[in-house]
This record gives C-alpha cells, sequence and structure tokens, in this order.
C-alpha cells in the first residue's frame, strides 16, 4: 500500500531566497564607510538581515534590500545616508 | 584581518551570518514584525522547532511553495500554535530526543489575545517546556486592519473608524501579559524591537528556564499604524518612553524587573502624532483634548503601576 503523503505542504528550508524583493526599492542606503565605529547597529535593526561585512565596512545585499531605510535612521554616527533608486 | 586602519586594538567580531528567518520573505519594507521574528529566532539558534499561528508572520515568510525559515517550523490554523508545539513537545519526549532543543509557538496579537487564547491558556497550565511569542502589532494586520483585544486606546482601524460618533477603538489593551503570569508560570516578559538587545537577553532568559514562558513584543506596523518604514525603532521607542507599552519581567506571577523610563519620559503625543490611525486626535479643530487626557491617564497609571519613574 502506497504510504499516506503528508496533507501540507513540505518547503525547502530558506528557499524564500528565490524572491528578490529588491525590486520593491524606491530608496537605497548609501554605505559612506566614514565615520563607522563598527557598531553593528544597522545588521542588527535591519528587519531583512541583509547588511553584511566586517571592519567598519558594511553594505546591504541589493538582492533583497527593500529600501525602508531603518539602517540609515538607526546609525548613531549617519554613516548611512539614503539616495533615490536609479534603474 | 588586521588592525591597520585602526590604532587602538578592537576585539575581534565573529562573521556575520544570514538569519534563520531567510530574506525573500514578503513583509512589507520596515515591518517590525519580520524584524521581532528574525531577532527572536536568532537568539533561540537553529535548535528550534517553532510553529506559528496564521497572520502576516505565516504568510509572508511561507508563499507556495517557498519558507523564509532555516529551522523546522510549522503553520497548522489561526488559533493552534500553543497546542500544536503541546504535540511537539509531548513527540520529541516519546522520542527521547527533548533535550537540548527549544520549542517557540508563535503569533500575533488577534492569534494569541482572542482566538488562540484557550489554546495559549491550556498550553501554560499544563506545565509545557515552551516559550510562546507574541508579536504585538496591536491589530489584526493580515486580513486588513481590524481591531483586536490588544488595539490601544482610540486607535483607528478598519473596524474602530473615527467619525463624527467616535475617537476610534473604545477599550483599552487586555492585559495578557498579566493573564499568562496569572497561570502561575515560571517567566513572562514584555519586550520590543525598539530594544532589541534587551529583546535578545529575554529570549536567551526564557529559554533557559524549564516550564511555560510567555513573551510579548510591541513590534511597529508602518502599514497598519500609517508610519514611515524608516521610523519603526524610534515609534518602539517612544511607546516606552511616553509610559504607554511598560517593559517587564514576571516571575511566577510577580512582577521582579522593570525598564525605567525615569528622566527620559516623552509626552503621550510624541508617540501618538507620527502614526496615521491617531491622526484624528490632533486635526483641525478636532477638540480632542479630552481624549489625549484619557490616554495620558493610561501612561501614568502604567507609570504608577510598574513604577517606571
Ligand atoms: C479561524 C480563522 N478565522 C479567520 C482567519 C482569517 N485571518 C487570517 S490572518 C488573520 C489576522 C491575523 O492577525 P494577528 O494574529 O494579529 O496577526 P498579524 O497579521 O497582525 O501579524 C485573520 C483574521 C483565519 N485564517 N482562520
Ligand atoms: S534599507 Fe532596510 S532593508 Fe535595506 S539594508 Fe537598510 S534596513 Fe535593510
Ligand atoms: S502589514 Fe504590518 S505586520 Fe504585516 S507584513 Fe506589513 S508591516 Fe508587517
Ligand atoms: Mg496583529
Amino acid at each position: 500500500m502506497a504510504r499516506p503523503r503528508p496533507a501540507g505542504y513540505v518547503a525547502e528550508p530558506g528557499s524564500s531566497k528565490a524572491n528578490k524583493t529588491g525590486s520593491w526599492r524606491t530608496e537605497k542606503p548609501v554605505f559612506l564607510h566614514d565615520t563607522c565605529t563598527d557598531c553593528r547597529i544597522c545588521v542588527l535593526v535591519c528587519p531583512d538581515g541583509i547588511i553584511f561585512g566586517a571592519d567598519s565596512i558594511y553594505d546591504a545585499d541589493f538582492d533583497f534590500c527593500k529600501g525602508c531605510g531603518i539602517c540609515a535612521a538607526e546609525c548613531p554616527v549617519d554613516d548611512i545616508e539614503m539616495a533615490p533608486e536609479v534603474r | 584581518m588586521s588592525d591597520t586602519k585602526t590604532k587602538k586594538k578592537r576585539k575581534e567580531k565573529p562573521p556575520i551570518e544570514e538569519p534563520l528567518l531567510a530574506p525573500g520573505h514578503r513583509a512589507c519594507s520596515g515591518c517590525g514584525e519580520s524584524l521581532g521574528a528574525k531577532l527572536v529566532m536568532d537568539a533561540a539558534g537553529p535548535n528550534t522547532y517553532a510553529t506559528c499561528c496564521t497572520g502576516c508572520l505565516e504568510v509572508f515568510s511561507t508563499p507556495y511553495p517557498e519558507s523564509a525559515w532555516k529551522m523546522p517550523w510549522i503553520h497548522s490554523l489561526f488559533e493552534n500554535s500553543s497546542a500544536v508545539a503541546a504535540g511537539i513537545e509531548a513527540a520529541l519526549i516519546a522520542q527521547g530526543r527533548d533535550k537540548d532543543v527549544n520549542i517557540i509557538a508563535m503569533g500575533g496579537d488577534g492569534g494569541t489575545a482572542d482566538i488562540g487564547i484557550g489554546c495559549l491558556s491550556g498550553m501554560l497550565e499544563r506545565g509545557h517546556n515552551i516559550l510562546y511569542v507574541c508579536f504585538d502589532n496591536e491589530a489584526y494586520m493580515n486580513t486588513g486592519v481590524q481591531r483586536s483585544g490588544l488595539t490601544p486606546f482610540d486607535a483607528r482601524t478598519s473596524t474602530s473608524p473615527p467619525g463624527k460618533r467616535s475617537w476610534g477603538n473604545k477599550t483599552t489593551k487586555k492585559n495578557l501579559p498579566g493573564i499568562a503570569g496569572a497561570h502561575g508560570i515560571p517567566y513572562v516578559a514584555t519586550a520590543t524591537v525598539g530594544y532589541p538587545n534587551d529583546l535578545i537577553n529575554k529570549v536567551k532568559k526564557a529559554l533557559k528556564i524549564q516550564g511555560p514562558k510567555y513573551m510579548q513584543v510591541h513590534v511597529p506596523c508602518p502599514l497598519g499604524w500609517i508610519h514611515p518604514t524608516d521610523q519603526t525603532i524610534e515609534i518602539a521607542k517612544l511607546a516606552v518612553l511616553t509610559g504607554l507599552i511598560p517593559i517587564y519581567e514576571m516571575e511566577y506571577g510577580e512582577v521582579t524587573r522593570v525598564r525605567k523610563i525615569g528622566k527620559n519620559r516623552r509626552p503621550v503625543e510624541d508617540y501618538l502624532k507620527p502614526q496615521g490611525r491617531f491622526r484624528h486626535l490632533f486635526a483641525k479643530g478636532a477638540e480632542a483634548e479630552e481624549e489625549l487626557e484619557k490616554i495620558r491617564q493610561i501612561a501614568e497609571d502604567n507609570i504608577k503601576k510598574f513604577g517606571l519613574a
């Protein structure tokens, strides 16, 4: 007898990455790499968890960045600026 | 990497890892609930089983055929994430696999305070070793901003519209942390994405405690609260600094720790004004002074009750 199939759906872990939310963006964060103190607050507060880097050189993964501006608003030393997205 | 740029030797920081809630999910830009879920799950780590009520968190993280979650995660119904989590615990115990794993049940304020309150109460009563996390964005956001038991006083929602005969939502927030605490459970905490490190510490602390735990995390929703997407953290902080959202911990029903506001206290208007859901209180000729006084009183009562001054 065939094994009963689960009634729901089983998805691949993290498969949402197929969907590039970067296309939603109307503004983009510009990481100035000037006054950064390496506090990583931007990394902590980005809702999409897409700020990467090391040693005061951080940048967003623009495949996914939605341009919300939280990183720029929360950077304590104003080292991130929002600029209009031009495509 | 060597510290050639800076003279002072810095503590080496670990490489940044992609969150357990992977990107690509469909949460609105600036969504406080997605930030809250990211912080909770990364604090818990990959050895975690999670269940989720129906709501924005479920819908935006698992659009068919994808999932943003990188640990075992299951959605069943709107109201039963706590009951499903209890079943997972029972299964893990039966298989002898319940050591060194976390079980986290999640839900929105509607799924938790209203429709799921029965399942939640059962989970707390039966003593399961589960952390329940309610992401409180103060309305049923996923279906179009209907009021819930956790919608604040005078807020505009689609089912509490202000107008000639109403100032918005007529009720105050249900005291759900108090209800959870009244079950005599070992740990209850409120937290907010406004203070992410406090939230992370509370999740880690909760997961070390055996038995049922309840956390309520305040998460602004730019769509439902009508505020700019970059103001999510700022507005969450103002909710705390005005006294409208008290941040505290309870053990066995007693308040044991609070986040003091002290000299940083801000007038309630600073929190209300930037949000479209309270705009009617500040409209030209609104004559809302009496309403604002009631909201000031809510803050005052919180500050007195929890000793936040
Ligand atoms: C039994 C049942 N009733 C109603 C719904 C429709 N529904 C789906 S999500 C939702 C709102 C969820 O609100 P909340 O729990 O606050 O989560 P949020 O979307 O705000 O994060 C509703 C009413 C449902 N899925 N199941
Ligand atoms: S703009 Fe928003 S999504 Fe983009 S990197 Fe900054 S916080 Fe993340
Ligand atoms: S409606 Fe609100 S809670 Fe839902 S995804 Fe958008 S911002 Fe998040
Ligand atoms: Mg909600």
